[in-house]
Formats: C-alpha cells, structure tokens, sequence
C-alpha cells in the first residue's frame, strides 16, 4: 500500500511537468496581451512596449518558460503582473472562501445525497423514487446561476434569512461565516446531489438483487441493517467515485456560484486572471487545481482499500 | 435518547441563530460601500490610464489645478499663480497648509518632480514637455514652469481631468522611474488608502484624512473644497451585475457606479434607490479606421462610411432608452466651449445612395472590411452588428470576427494586413472628459507612426492640431477646433456613433454627490 502511495505521488511530477507545459503554451498561443490591459485604453504603442520589456513577455518563448519553470521549482510562483504581489500571497488569500464552500457544498451534498439514494433504491418504483429523479434530472438541467439566482430571491431578498453576497472569514466570526456560506454551499451542492443520489440509487439497486443481501434478509435482518452494512458499503466504490470525479464539477460550480455570490475565491481569482491575461497566476492557480485534483484521486482509490478488502495495489 | 438529542439539537439551533443575528449587526452609518466599475488592480495612475486607478487616484491624491462642473480649470492645489508678459513664464504658489498623510509639508520640489513623471508618460503631458524649457522651485512653495516658446494648454494639462491625471506625489515617490510601477501610495488627498485592508477581487478601504485642509470654495466638479464627510469608503468588487442590483435592493451596499442600461427599469422602481446622473457629458461610441490597410488608407472610402453610419442605430441597439443617450455630431462633446457639428452637418444620416456613390468614385474593390466584434463587454457587444448591417447597406463586404476585448486590445496594436492578423477597423467608447479639444483627443493625433492605432497620417491635422496648442485665446481655439473637425470630415481618423450617459445607482439616504466626468466621494453624506 505505501508502495502505490509513493508510485502516485511521483506521478505527480510527470502529470504536473504536462500539464506546465501546456498551461504555459496555451496562454501564450492564446490572442491577448497583459501589457495592454495593463496600460489601459488610451494608452499609446510606445506605452505598451515599455510595460511589455518591464514584464520580460519580449523575451523569447522559451527563454520566458524556462525562466518561469526555474522559478517554480524553487516554489516562487512569480508576481501577478497587475497586483504586485506574489502570486501565492494572492492564492493563500483566496483559498479560504473557496475551501470553505467546497468543504460545506460536500458535507451538504453527501449528507443528502447518500440517503435519498438508498431510499429510493429502497422504494424503486415508488413515489420517493421517482420524485429523486425528478429532482436529479432537475439538478443537472437548471444551470448552477439560475439556482443561485433563485436562493437569492427567496431566502435573502424575500425572507432576508441571509446576505444576498459577501464573504466573512472563520475567523471573523462562525455566524458571519455561516450566514454568508449557506446560500452558496446549497446552490452548489444541487448539481452534486443530483449527481450523487442517482449514481448512489444505481448502484444500491443493482446490490440489492446480490445473492448475499437475499441471505441477509434470509437470516431475519432489519431492512435497515442490510441496506446499511451489506447494501450500502458494498455500493460504495462507484459512489466514492463519483464523488471523486464530481470534484470536477465541484471547482467549475465553484466558478460560477463565487460570481453570483460575490465569494472572493479562487474561481474568481481565476476568471479574473483569465481575462486580464494575468499569466503567472492562471498558471499558478492551474498547476494548484491539478494537484487537488491528483491527490483527491489518491485518496479516493485509498478509500477503495478500505471500503472493499478484496481491492489490493 | 431519542428526547435527549432533539434538546441538544435544539439548543444548537438556538445557539447558531443567535450567532447569526448577532453577526449581522448594522456596520458605521459612515461608511459608505461602493460597488465601482471595475476591481482595483494597479494603484499607480501614472503608470495606466485605466479609469479605476484614475478614481484612485482622486482619492488619495490632489492636483495642482482641476476641472469645475463648467468646465472650467480652476486652482486646486495652487493658492494663487502668474504668467509672465511674454507668456512664457508660469509662476505657481502652493496653498498654506497642504501635507502629505504621514505629516509632511507638501513643498515646490514635490510638484515639480510629480509633473515631470506625468510629463513622462501622459500625451498630454509629454506635449507640454515638449514646450518646457525648465521647472525650477522658486522656495519651498513657490516653483516656476519656463517655456521655449508660448504654449496655450498649460492649465489644462495641469488641470486635465481624466487619465492621465498630473496627480501630485511625494518627490522621493515621482522620482522613480515612470515606467516602473509605485508601491508607496502616500497622498495628500482627502482620503487615506489603507493598503492593509486592500483585499484584491473583494475590497479598497479608504478612510478620511483628518489632516486634509480643504479649500474654502464649495465643491464643484472636481474642483473647489472637497470636504469629506464620511469615515471611511469602501470599495467592493463584485462581478456580477445582477447581484449587485440585489445588493443594493437589499441595502447592503450603498452605491452602483455603473449599473447595466437593462437592469436601470428594475432600480427605477425602487423607492428606495435614486438613479443619479452624476456625469453631463458622458461618453462617446467611436468607429476608428486601420489608415494604413486597405481600402481604408483612401480618405474617400473612409468618408464612405461616415456617410452610411446613423447614431440613433447604434445607440438604439446598446442603450435603449432614449432618456440616457443623446445624438451629437459634435467631435469635442455636446454641451462643451468648443462643440460644433461642422463639417458634419450632411454625414451620420445613413445616406447610402452617397457612399455607394463616394465608393465608386474611389474604385473600392469589395476588399473585405476586418471588422473586430467586442463580445464580453456589455456596452460594446451591440455596436458591431450595426456597423456590419450600415457597411453592407453601403456596399461594403463585411468580415465581422467576434472576439473578447483583452483579445482586441492587444489585435488593434498590430500593423499586419488584415488577412494575416491585422484589422480595418473596431469601435469602442470613450469618456467624454477625454476628448473634449484636438490636443487630448487621441483618435485626432494623425503623426503617421506616433499616432495611436489606426496611424493616421495627416500633415494638415497635425498642423492645425500645434496651432491649437499654441493658442490660448478662446475664440481663436475654437475656431482652429473646428477646422479640425472640418478636417475630420475629410480625412476621417473616426467617427462618433452618439453621446451616452450611465447613471450612478444610489441608496435615498445618500446625499451630496457631485456632477463632474470622475465619481467622487468628498462631500458626500450617508444618513
């Protein structure tokens, strides 16, 4: 096991090296040019020369990569070219808002999702069932602004219950931070309760039908205990999975659901990089993203391990 | 069991509502929260033009002259001031009393060295160079600006009101080199930056400087006494329009600088919210022309279009209601010294059977027109359309290519063809504040090369352009300020597509803003 532990681990290092790679070509192939967002509307060619030469974006390609790579590797990520501040100064910044709803959509996604998937693989066929895939096919379709949007209206313009934006820190307080957390956390998590409950139903529904859950009940268990120790965990693997794969989704949603709610986090961070052409920080905040999301791979073939014995490395 | 935990649930519950309430306690009624056009980035004004440093910088920092609400350039910094018989000596003193925030006298060499850096990088500034002899400090308040030959813009280069501001710096600040960005932000302006606050993507904090000593004329434009009446500002970025309306519904901001023209019937409705016009002039829709490829290097075919154009289309098409746009052939802005619709008069009214005719006068070969299409800019993404239907209407091809607008910035700087990279022409907007003479206007400047892109390349523009440079009597600018425009009409370098306003979204118990080209805080109160 701390074998295939170590073997993932460094195959970081090739995943990440690519994925430098590409960020770094990308951005450059890419039409736009910081120095002239930099030098503003009405500034004249001269100007923007002088704040290119003042970047280094004059040098050659390659020259420029390897600069940046040389820096990298000795964890110094560069300045963003429009704040003037270290790239992982401005990255440590914006990690709160976006862990916090990552963290809280999961815990609310999980909690809810799990359930109403064992229940209605439980009652297949029945009104329950049929209303979660209601709900699932809802979920998917309804784009995550439009729920946010909704959330908004009911809960903090109509019921004023929460902030319509905003973030406060942890630290600035747990009721602050839960008040401007909730309404975010519950329009990202839609799309990964729907995603979650409906792989959960599948894959309990198809456990069910298992010889074994029919000797459990055989042997005079509860409803309950079976679909909680026999169905449930030997289900498990794919919804840990897709679990997994929804973090995907979960850093996209996070985009989209930091806009509409103001948060000041990485997806935000991100989008405004994109679009001001901000290159050390969109290739900071990426290689950041790959590495999430490799070592939540890790964890979750990890978590295999534990869920089903029989799965060995 | 089952009794005991519903008690300690409910008692969580009790105890994070509690928390919650708690939490959302009312903030200082006298801090004002402000959601701006755009997040603060870059806090240097000299080194960017862009408009959201400019209004940082008329936060923190002071100017030795400044534009009133009519327009006229009236001493800011300066107590008093002279100009010598041959009008080549400017003799400037500095108020009583003027500090900089960390307590030290504003003095003569802080001026001289801060013109000197915004004579370095502005147009407007380096022109004014271009006629200085020397800056020298007479004493500690008392400096002098010697010309080589008379120069009539030197108040309002000092004066100018929009980017780039000659904002006055601490010397040991405007002494670094122009091209390298500031950190030191210490001013001498009515607010303090708290830089310790400064949170990138969420918020600027500025607090009221107590040592600030006002003018003691009232406040007009942006000039007179700038009075602040607030604790402390805030800036907040917050990206999405819809939920800064929502914000601002909720009254928990107090202020929208720019709200979208679609989202104005939703605050209109609103008792609670006043939608003040804070800026007369406004801004300009422009078309700017690629001079140098063809069939835009003919001034007949560029002529073609300012014939096939009509400004109520454009503005129809992005601003929709007429009660926030104003048709105006007026290249120096309607409702300024020197507006007129000279050389205009027959053009902008969608005469096609004209242009077609001026495009077979001009043997254009049905080149297609590289038209760069702005899509991710609300105020923008309509413009191109209407150009592209008028165009074709004309008997131009048309080849619109859709693009955001960092991709058209950083497209419009190149001189290749248009088939290998290049473009004939874009549109874009401006702030009317400045374009209001031929020397600030940019698009005017026709020095082949030196000119911005576009590089017009007209010796009379640019001779009629130094003539009204050295000019200071106004009758007489205005006269040359026609011939310009005159001069537009027939060698185009642009066209105006309609003067358009965007009112500034405020809470009922905001008082006091005043009108002028740059939103500003002094003299505001929050009841």
């Amino acid at each position: 096991m701390l074998a295939f532990v170590a073997r993932r681990l460094i195959s970081i290092v090739p995943v990440l090296g690519i994925v430098a790679v590409l960020v770094f070509l990308m951005l450059r192939l890419t039409p736009g040019d910081p120095a002239a967002v930099i030098a503003g509307d009405n500034a004249t060619n001269e100007q923007i020369d002088l704040i290119r030469a003042n970047l280094g974006l004059d040098q050659p390609l390659v020259s420029q990569f390897f600069i940046w790579i040389g820096k990298v590797l000795q964890g110094d990520f560069g300045e963003s070219y429009f704040f003037k501040r270290t790239v992982a100064s401005l990255i440590l910044q914006r990690v709160e808002p976006t862990l916090a709803l990552s963290v809280c959509t999961l815990i609310i996604a999980v909690s809810v999702s799990v359930p109403l998937g064992v229940i209605a693989a439980y009652k297949h066929g029945g009104l329950i069932d049929r209303a979660v895939m209601a709900f699932s096919v809802a979920g998917f379709s309804v784009p995550v602004f439009v729920v946010g949007y909704l959330l908004i209206y009911v809960f903090a313009i109509e019921l004023d219950l929460f902030p319509v934006q905003g973030y406060r820190r942890f630290g600035d307080g747990i009721g602050a931070f839960f008040r401007h957390i909730t309404l975010p956390s519950l329009t990202l998590s839609v799309v990964y309760i729907a995603l979650v409950a409906r792989i959960t139903r599948t894959s309990v529904l198809e456990v069910l039908n298992e010889d074994y859950i029919r000797t459990a009940r055989a042997k005079g268990l509860t409803d309950l205990v079976v679909l909680m120790r026999h169905a449930l965990r030997n289900a498990a693997v794919p919804i840990l999975t897709v679990i997994g794969i929804g973090i995907a989704v979960l850093i996209g949603g996070a985009v989209v659901t930091e806009s509409v709610y103001g948060l000041p986090g990485l997806g935000r961070l991100t989008v405004e990089a994109v679009l001001s052409r901000d290159f050390p920080t969109i290739q900071a905040v990426i290689l950041l993203f790959s590495v999430i999301y490799v070592v939540i791979n890790l964890l979750i073939d990890i978590g295999y391990t534990l869920l089903d014995p029989r799965i060995r490395y | 069991m089952t009794h005991q935990i519903r008690k300690w649930t409910m008692t969580a519950a009790a105890a994070a509502t509690a928390a919650m309430l708690a939490s959302a306690a009312p903030v200082s009624a006298q801090t004002l929260k402000v959601v701006k056009h755009s997040d603060l980035k870059i806090i240097d004004p000299i080194w960017t033009t862009a408009y959201i440093v400019r209004n940082h910088g008329y936060m923190i920092y002071d100017t030795l002259f400044s534009m009133d609400e009519k327009l006229e350039i009236k001493p800011q910094m300066v107590d008093k001031w002279n100009v010598s018989a041959d009008q080549l000596t400017y003799t400037f003193t500095l108020r009583d009393g003027l500090a900089w925030h960390d307590g030290a006298a504003v003095n003569s060499e802080d001026a001289i060295s801060s013109i000197k850096r915004w004579g370095a990088k502005d147009s407007m500034g380096q022109k004014l160079m271009s006629f200085t002899k020397e800056l020298k400090a007479v004493d500690a308040k008392t400096f002098q600006l010697v010309l080589k030959e008379p120069y009539g813009l030197v108040l309002m280069s000092l004066g100018k009101p929009s980017s780039n501001v000659p904002f006055i710096m601490p010397k040991r600040v405007a002494d670094g080199d122009p091209n390298t960005q500031l950190s030191d932000t210490t001013g001498s302006g009515p607010f303090i930056f708290k830089k310790d606050e400064w949170k990138p993507g969420e918020k600027v904090v500025y607090v009221k400087n107590p040592n600030y000593k006002p003018r003691a004329e009232p406040a007009s434009g942006l000039s007179g006494g700038k009075v602040v009446k607030l604790d402390r500002v805030e800036w907040l970025a917050i990206a999405d329009m819809q939920t800064a309306v929502n914000a601002i519904t909720n009254a928990e901001i107090d202020m929208i600088e720019v709200p979208p023209h679609d989202l104005l019937p939703v605050l209109a409705k609103d008792k609670n919210i006043t939608l003040f016009s804070s800026n007369p002039l406004g801004n300009q829709f422009t078309f700017r022309f690629n001079t140098l490829s063809k069939p835009f290097d003919n001034p007949k075919v560029r002529q073609a279009v300012t014939y096939a154009f009509n400004q109520k289309d454009f503005l129809d098409a992005v601003i929709g209601d007429s009660k926030w746009y104003k048709e105006c052939k007026a290249m120096f802005v309607c409702g300024t010294p020197l507006a007129s619709n000279s050389g205009w008069e027959d053009k902008l009214n969608s005469n096609y059977a004209k242009a077609k005719q001026l495009l077979t006068e001009a043997g254009y070969d049905g080149t297609p027109i590289v038209l760069m299409h702005s899509t991710d800019l609300l105020v923008l993404a309509n413009l191109a359309p209407v150009a592209k239907a008028h165009l074709e209407k004309a008997g131009f091809k048309v080849d619109m290519q859709s693009m955001d607008w960092q991709t058209l910035v950083a497209r419009r700087a190149k001189k290749d063809a248009p088939a290998a990279g290049g473009w004939h022409a874009f549109l874009t907007s401006w702030v009317s504040a400045d374009i209001l003479n031929p020397v600030m206007a940019g698009f005017f400047n026709s020095a082949c090369d030196k000119a911005m892109f576009g590089w017009p390349c007209d010796e009379k523009m640019e001779s009629l352009r130094d003539q009204f440079s050295r000019e200071s009597d106004p009758a007489k600018q205005k006269a040359i300020a026609e011939a310009v425009q005159v001069r537009a009409s027939e060698y185009p370098t642009h066209i105006h597509l309609g003067q358009w306003y965007s009112p500034i979204a405020m809470r009922k118990n905001i008082q006091g803003m005043l009108a002028g080209p740059v939103p500003t805080f002094w003299n505001v109160t929050k009841n």
